[in-house]
């Protein structure tokens, strides 16, 4: 048996299929499918519980430098209550993982990082305190903090119907603390997500959670919300180009071969991993890149399936593949030779030892509209 | 989860349903239940000649991808064509306008030998 968020009950009363994740029981479905959850959340609204997500609380005088020593994005611009996005490298610039970077209140710092990299991320943060801020105080909060994420183009709606505090004060990477959500204090409220569309990350105390999850689906109903589970997050996250550590992002992997050098802030001073990361950058950039690509027939390039050069030379791996639900086409993420990156370049991925040719397109494959 | 008496079942979760000298060969409402929405079918070329257990054929929902198994050794003689453009057949109708190939039957015997209704449900009770 694997271990449970405090929402684990409602997920069998609506019947979620129940999955290992990362060594938690969670619900990659509910009975209306991945395709009409994936669709709930394009068009109308969505509920996923996300409690498996590590929390990580930093306090001390010193807490925006550790922040800022760990990441590769710039945590000192943060202003209170700003939110960012970044990569966590080791020293030689492969990823521990990506998380998000709550500057609160002074002298409190929040990171949350992925479910399966809890444990791993917290002996991390622990060995850099001790090694270069002892001064700051770190503890895994995650058994303490229940979170949801609502979203969706009605997320904002659904939300304000259960909340006094007006959300338009909650800007998109901006976090509020303390609001009352359906009559229960909200740890902090988030306007982030994993999804590519407007929404809200709740975070709530354990004992909160069941009623706050229950208000936000009878609240969402008249809109249409339905429950979802992992497969649609990982879909919608997928359309989005938002990587998943363990595919597009892992120890192997720079985040600038990932993609992600808009968070990778070269210009910093340091940060655990810049010096390899300034050197790849500075030789003329990744010599392996992270690619989106699309077939040019029907088939599924999945997880781990071989890419080649079109005349058949292995090349690269196929990191995500689906077909694309909100675009119906066949898509991928893979990491690919830099001379295979420009877009337009023709690529094939070998699908149970067939070629499909295939191309390399713009990412990300979804955008919502409005931004 | 409907599993029809008139179908004779594999616990791979296909179904045959012997017609003569052939047999229509899909997956079971529940195989379907389990794979989710399906998103891509990939066929066989008719005339192939499978045996039994043989992979033959794929069925992909959105999270995973899952070799169809042949019942029972013969000749493809029809796939079913309007699972290209329409896989989401094999969910809504499992049995019928989502079947997948039709086979030649070679050996009769291999037709008695799967499992009924009876016991393939009995098997998916006993936790698939």
């Amino acid at each position: 048996m694997g271990k449970r968020t405090p929402l684990y009950e409602e997920h069998l009363a609506l019947g979620g299929r129940m999955v290992d994740f990362g060594g938690w029981d969670m619900p990659v479905q509910y009975p209306a499918g991945i395709l009409a959850e994936h669709e709930a959340v394009r068009q109308r609204a969505g509920l996923f519980d996300v409690s498996h997500m590590g929390e990580i609380d930093l306090h001390g005088e010193r807490v925006l430098e550790f922040a800022d020593e760990l990441v590769t994005n710039d945590c000192q611009k943060l202003a209170e209550n700003q939110v960012l996005y970044s990569p966590m490298c080791y020293e030689h610039g492969g990823v521990v993982d990506d998380l998000l970077v709550y500057r609160l209140e002074p002298g409190h710092v929040l990171l949350v990082v992925n479910a399966s990299n809890t444990d791993k991320d917290v002996a991390w943060v622990m060995e850099q305190r001790q090694r270069l801020y002892p001064d700051v105080q770190a503890e895994d909060i995650s058994a303490k903090t229940a979170e949801m994420a609502l979203q969706g183009p009605k997320a904002q709606e659904i939300l304000q119907s259960l909340t006094s505090f007006d959300l338009n004060k909650i800007a998109f990477f901006w976090v509020q603390p303390d609001i009352e959500i359906a009559g229960r204090k909200a740890l902090w409220v988030s306007r982030t997500g994993y999804t590519g569309e407007d929404g809200f990350e709740i975070y709530v105390r354990p004992e909160d959670a069941v009623h706050v999850w229950r208000e936000i689906l009878r609240a969402g109903e008249p809109y249409g919300i339905l429950p979802c589970g992992l497969g649609a997050r990982d879909s919608l996250r997928f359309e989005a180009c938002l990587p998943l550590y363990g595919q597009e992002l892992d120890q192997d992997h720079t985040p600038l071969q990932s993609g992600l050098k808009y968070w990778v802030r070269l210009e910093k001073d340091h940060f655990i991993g810049l010096g390899p990361l300034k050197e790849e950058q500075e030789s003329g950039g990744p010599k392996r890149r992270l690619v989106g690509f699309k077939l040019a027939e029907r088939g599924i390039a999945r997880h781990g399936y071989p890419i080649t050069s079109p005349s058949g030379e292995e090349i690269g791996v196929v990191t995500s593949g689906m077909l694309s639900p909100t675009l119906g086409e066949a898509i991928g993420l893979g990491f690919v030779p830099a001379e295979y990156a420009q877009v337009g370049t023709r690529i094939a991925v070998s699908v149970r030892g067939r070629a499909i040719p295939a191309e390399v397109i713009k990412r990300p494959f979804y955008r919502r509209s409005g931004k | 989860m409907k599993t029809p008496s008139e179908l004779r079942y594999t616990e791979d979760h296909e179904w045959l349903r012997p017609e003569g000298k052939s047999g229509r060969v899909g997956i079971t409402d529940f195989a379907q239940d389990q794979l989710g929405d399906v998103v891509f079918v990939e066929l066989p070329e008719v005339g192939r000649a499978v045996k039994q257990g043989e992979a033959f054929g794929v069925v992909e929902s959105v999270k995973s991808v899952s070799d169809v198994f042949a019942p029972i050794t013969g000749k493809v003689v029809a796939v079913n064509q309007a699972l290209v453009d329409t896989p989401e057949l094999v969910n809504q109708d499992p049995y019928g306008q989502g079947w997948i190939v039709e086979i030649e039957i070679a050996d009769d015997g291999e037709v008695q030998a799967l499992l009924d209704a009876q016991a393939y449900g009995a098997l998916q009770e006993g936790g698939h």
